[in-house]
């Protein structure tokens, strides 16, 4: 994290312990000042062009121009008090060049046609130093060129047209509903991201795209003072590729799942999630502690979409297998003799994982990946078998393939893009199959709704998940909340436990809105869909203490 | 250059403050050069060269409070940043919890600054990297590792005669070094503020010898065992203790920190006598800002003393509540070690583990300061006082207070992060899984 551009946020105090670290991007501005339009699309075109003919005219034999203007909005309150509104804007230009077979790249702020030129003069000035160490010249894989093209998240509501009046109200809407059902503290914060980009390249592609984000969530808790003892229960709304529409509360998008727990498909109701996590906090404190051994799980979307991630998402980037990452977040169990033998077992055979950068109301769907590629869906488990993995222009050769993924990212116009995690996801089953149908064929199991603690290896072997809320299963019926629940396994035996799949209707999106990747590290988006799904004989632990 | 002296700091921040017309006013000056190289694969992946300056004013009416920020200093962008935050101050909420800004302060000298690392030049980066990458070349290695290196300042001031200024310079480095085979793996890490005492081609050899002697490792039963940690591997739990050494939190109930019947642990003895944690702006190993960016003074402070807990993070605001003296969270932590060193605390142990480090560590329950997490990175069988062989890694379930409690030797300090950590001993921490993970 740079440190110009990390705003800390002021004023948080203890009530930040509830909410994630969050980085913040760029210049504070006033409310109003996000709706004042950046520079139009054919100003654009002329200083990208400035930057890929002064590339060219120094030897470049490819470049790509970034122009971003990146806005946010962060609102933070707890219990009656609103801590911080914050808006942010963040405007420059990033230049990619291969010279002498090697990337070299520079930003600047200063988007003139000066400013321009000397960025473009450094990214190959860096190009032609780092040439003299290169082993390999880069090979990028063939791509058209899309001419002027444009593309647009589908929002129904502007978070930017919404008063930051009606934000705050909203928020602090929750927080009373979950203090008056119970609960000691309630921390809440809006997160809303747009990102407004501009990508040209020497191929011929001018694609400007405008994209949304948002992510409502909060953090209640409840505490037995006499006992020193006290329950948290987040939220179980998920950040979304959408706009403030998110919030609407649309009834025809609840569903009603096992133990009472309501859950949240394209439309979430924050002060309804918000007294349910007030009741279900209380009633924590009081839970019966998990008996360790083998259960079957039954894990809802919002919590299973962060095993996804973690045990499928991460280990099949293509730079992790190939040891780019080493230093940092690791490698991958899933070499290339595995995916080459076309019969490693990733999973049992309903097991469908997809990557798609193209699904309405994922947080990773844009038109065109940060190297002007059409986005597009594949496969990456089929069957079972794993398939293929997640790679660029950059990385496609070295799998033997001709053809871009399309899942290049950078976080700002100031950071190189390179490969991140496309949205992964398990498909939905085939057969008709609701949750209840899925509790009631349990003998004994554990029903686990939400995110929570999270822990994998540096190999995406051996991981050990918590949730946010557990519920019993005996004979077929939920029996009660649960506590000190989390589960140990495999990556290879966990999927290859999966012995059923629930319908589409089930179907819904967990996303990760801060997911960090890369040295200097750079933070993107990313959804994982998938239904209800069981996982048999999967190892429990308790995690409860006393000290 | 993004790098200004006291004096031309001094005069951008009070030319801002003369445009200020609010009920207080507050800017923070800060500017950074820094540089980095990152290499994988036995090759330069990425280098990079960033200059950033950026000013934030916030400004507030009563306790409606407003901040901008900008990153040019001529007089209208100035005046336009303090206009702003004043617009925005206006139109925002009451703060309930908003501060009125300090005023003059005294501080320690800074030892932060080391003319040197602010010298670093994108050949010394190369070279860095490429005395990596040869040494594990020629042993059949795989080098992956990063440089970051900055010099960097901070000022700040306020209309109610508050002026901090310091100037610091680092340089973090980190390797890992794999076998070509892909069955060992080590790792190493240096951060300093002088980077005479980076010693980046020791620490490539360290990992280098650690990859190659943790080849073909051998699975033991996961259980509670003696481990000696390495001040990398102990650093992640400790760091993460320190989270709950928040008084808001802790008097609010939900902390470890928090009592039974209500109020917090200060006092309490939670850990094994001989631990002993304090922070100190001027210690010559991990020298930090003698200030923090709310202008608080940061002075040597105990937090563990004899095991006690003795002080406890209170922010301005709370510690107004509760009529007490606000305590800045700590920029260092110093626990106190002893003379043993690695080699004797292994010839010391008759049946344990030696842990390079520990990776995504992550709360289990934030209530018993419980976490799990993994071993990574040259993970080792001890017996009769000699290293046998590697072991495979372990995923543990343990809590630092459980950990701190069952001290068995400390040992010699090491700088990990801008923290000095000793090498400790421990009994019976609990690996709970194996992990296939190299």
């Amino acid at each position: 994290m740079k440190r110009r551009d990390f705003v800390k946020i002021a004023g948080m105090g203890a009530g930040a312990t509830m909410l994630p670290s969050v980085p913040i991007f760029g210049n504070a501005i006033s409310e109003e000042m996000l709706l004042i339009p950046g520079i139009d699309v054919a100003a654009k075109k002329v200083l990208a062009d400035v930057a890929l003919n002064t590339a060219k005219s120094l030897g470049a034999t490819y470049a790509d121009a970034r122009i971003g203007r990146y806005l946010n909005q962060y609102v933070f309150t707890r219990e009656e008090k609103v801590q911080n509104v914050v808006n942010t804007e963040s405007f420059g230009i990033g230049i990619r060049v291969i010279a002498n077979g090697t990337w070299g790249f520079a930003s600047t702020n200063n988007v003139s046609d000066e400013g321009i030129k000397k960025a473009t003069e450094q990214a190959i000035a860096i190009a032609k130093a780092n040439a003299r160490i290169q082993k390999e010249p880069v090979r990028l894989a063939p791509e058209q060129g899309y001419g002027e093209v444009s593309w647009k998240t589908p929002i129904k509501k502007d978070f930017k047209e919404v008063p930051v009046s009606e934000k705050v109200d909203l928020l602090l809407s929750a927080n009373a509903a979950a203090m008056e059902n119970g609960a000691n503290f309630v921390n809440s914060a809006l997160f809303m991201v747009n990102e407004q980009k501009y990508f040209a390249s020497t191929e011929g592609s001018y694609i400007d795209q405008d994209v949304h984000r948002i992510w409502p969530t909060f953090g209640v808790t409840a505490i037995d003072k006499e006992k020193g003892k006290f329950k948290s229960r987040q939220a179980l709304s998920s950040p979304m590729g959408m706009g403030f529409e998110y919030l609407d509360g649309d009834s025809s998008q609840k569903i009603d799942g096992p133990g009472g727990v309501k859950l949240y498909k394209h439309s979430y109701d924050i002060v309804e999630d918000a007294t349910e996590a007030a009741k279900q906090a209380k009633e924590m404190l009081g839970a019966k502690s998990v008996e360790p051994g083998k259960y079957d799980l039954v894990l809802e979307p919002n919590h299973l979409g962060l095993t996804i991630h973690e045990s499928v998402g991460h280990p099949l980037e293509l730079d992790r297998v190939l040891g780019y990452e080493a230093n940092y977040a690791g490698t991958s169990f899933a070499t290339i003799d595995k995916w080459k033998s076309k019969n490693f077992e990733y999973g049992s055979d309903l097991v469908n994982l997809v990557a798609d950068k193209t699904q309405v109301g994922s947080l990773g769907a844009v038109g065109y990946d940060d190297e002007g590629v059409k986005c597009k869906k594949w496969d990456l488990v089929r069957n079972g078998v794993l398939v293929n993995y997640q790679a660029i222009r950059d990385q496609v050769h070295m799998l033997d393939q001709k053809e871009s993924h399309g899942c290049c990212y950078s976080q700002s116009w100031n950071d190189v893009q390179f490969q991140r995690m496309p949205n992964v996801s398990l498909e939905p089953g085939n057969d008709k199959y609701s949750v209840n149908d899925m509790i009631k064929d349990v003998e004994k199991g554990i029903y686990i709704a939400g995110r929570g603690s999270y822990s994998i290896d540096q190999q995406r072997y051996n991981f050990q998940f918590g949730g946010t809320v557990f519920y019993e299963i005996e004979n077929g019926e939920i029996k009660g909340m649960l506590n000190d629940v989390a589960y140990q396994s495999n990556t290879k035996e966990f999927w290859n436990s999966c012995a059923k799949i629930c319908d589409k209707d089930d179907y819904r999106m967990f996303g990760s809105f801060f997911d960090g990747k890369g040295q200097p590290s750079q933070v993107s988006a990313v959804s994982h869909g998938c239904s209800t799904t069981r996982f048999n004989g999967v190892n429990v632990i308790n995690t409860g203490r006393n000290i | 250059m993004a790098i200004y002296s006291k004096d031309e700091a001094k005069r951008i921040m009070e030319k801002a403050l003369s445009f200020s017309s609010s009920d207080s006013c507050e800017v923070n000056l800060d500017g950074s050069e820094s540089g980095n190289i990152r290499y994988a694969r036995n090759t330069v992946s990425t280098a990079g060269h960033r200059s950033n300056q950026n000013l934030v004013v916030q400004a507030n009416f009563g306790k409606k409070v407003g901040t901008a920020t900008v990153d040019e200093f001529d007089d209208g962008s100035l005046e336009r940043a303090v206009k702003r935050a004043e617009e925005l101050a206006q139109l925002s909420p009451e703060n309930p919890e908003f501060m009125e800004p300090l005023g003059q302060q005294e501080y320690l000298e800074s030892k932060t600054f080391v003319e040197s690392t602010a010298n670093i030049t994108p050949e010394f980066r190369t070279k860095v990297a490429e005395d990596s990458i040869n040494p594990a070349a020629a042993k059949e290695v795989t080098a992956a590792g990063f440089l970051d290196d900055s010099s960097s300042f901070s000022a700040m001031m306020n209309t109610n005669g508050l002026f901090a200024y310091n100037r610091e310079t680092n340089a973090n480095f980190t390797v890992t070094m794999r076998t070509n085979d892909g069955t060992g793996s080590g790792w190493a890490t240096r951060d300093v503020n002088d980077v005479e005492k980076l010693q980046a081609s020791e620490a490539s050899k360290r990992a280098i010898d650690k990859a190659l002697m943790s080849r073909e490792a051998k699975a033991i039963e996961p259980g509670k065992y003696t481990v000696i940690l390495e001040p990398s591997a102990a650093s992640g739990l400790i760091g993460n203790m320190f989270r709950a050494f928040n008084a808001r939190s802790a008097d609010e109930g939900r902390s470890f920190m928090s009592k039974e019947g209500g109020g917090n642990k200060l006092g309490e003895k939670i850990v094994d006598e001989r631990v002993n944690i304090y922070s100190d702006p001027q210690n010559i190993e991990v020298p930090s800002s003698p200030w923090n960016g709310a202008g608080q003074a940061r002075k040597k402070m105990n937090w563990v003393e004899n095991g006690v807990v003795k002080n406890l993070f209170y922010s301005r605001y709370w510690a107004k509540e509760k009529g007490v003296e606000a305590v800045p969270f700590p920029s260092n932590g110093i626990m106190e070690g002893g003379d043993a060193s690695l080699e004797d605390m292994i010839k010391d142990t008759k049946k344990g583990i030696l842990v390079t480090r520990l990776w995504y560590i992550r709360t289990v329950d934030p209530q018993t300061l419980l976490y799990t997490g993994l071993t990574r990175d040259g993970t080792f069988f001890i017996e009769n006082g000699k290293i046998k062989h590697p072991v495979k890694n372990f995923r543990f379930n343990e809590s630092p207070i459980i950990m701190l409690n069952n001290l068995e030797t400390l040992g010699v300090q090491e700088r990990v992060n801008g923290n000095l950590i000793p090498f400790m001993k421990v009994r019976d921490f609990n690996f709970t899984s194996l992990s296939d993970a190299v």
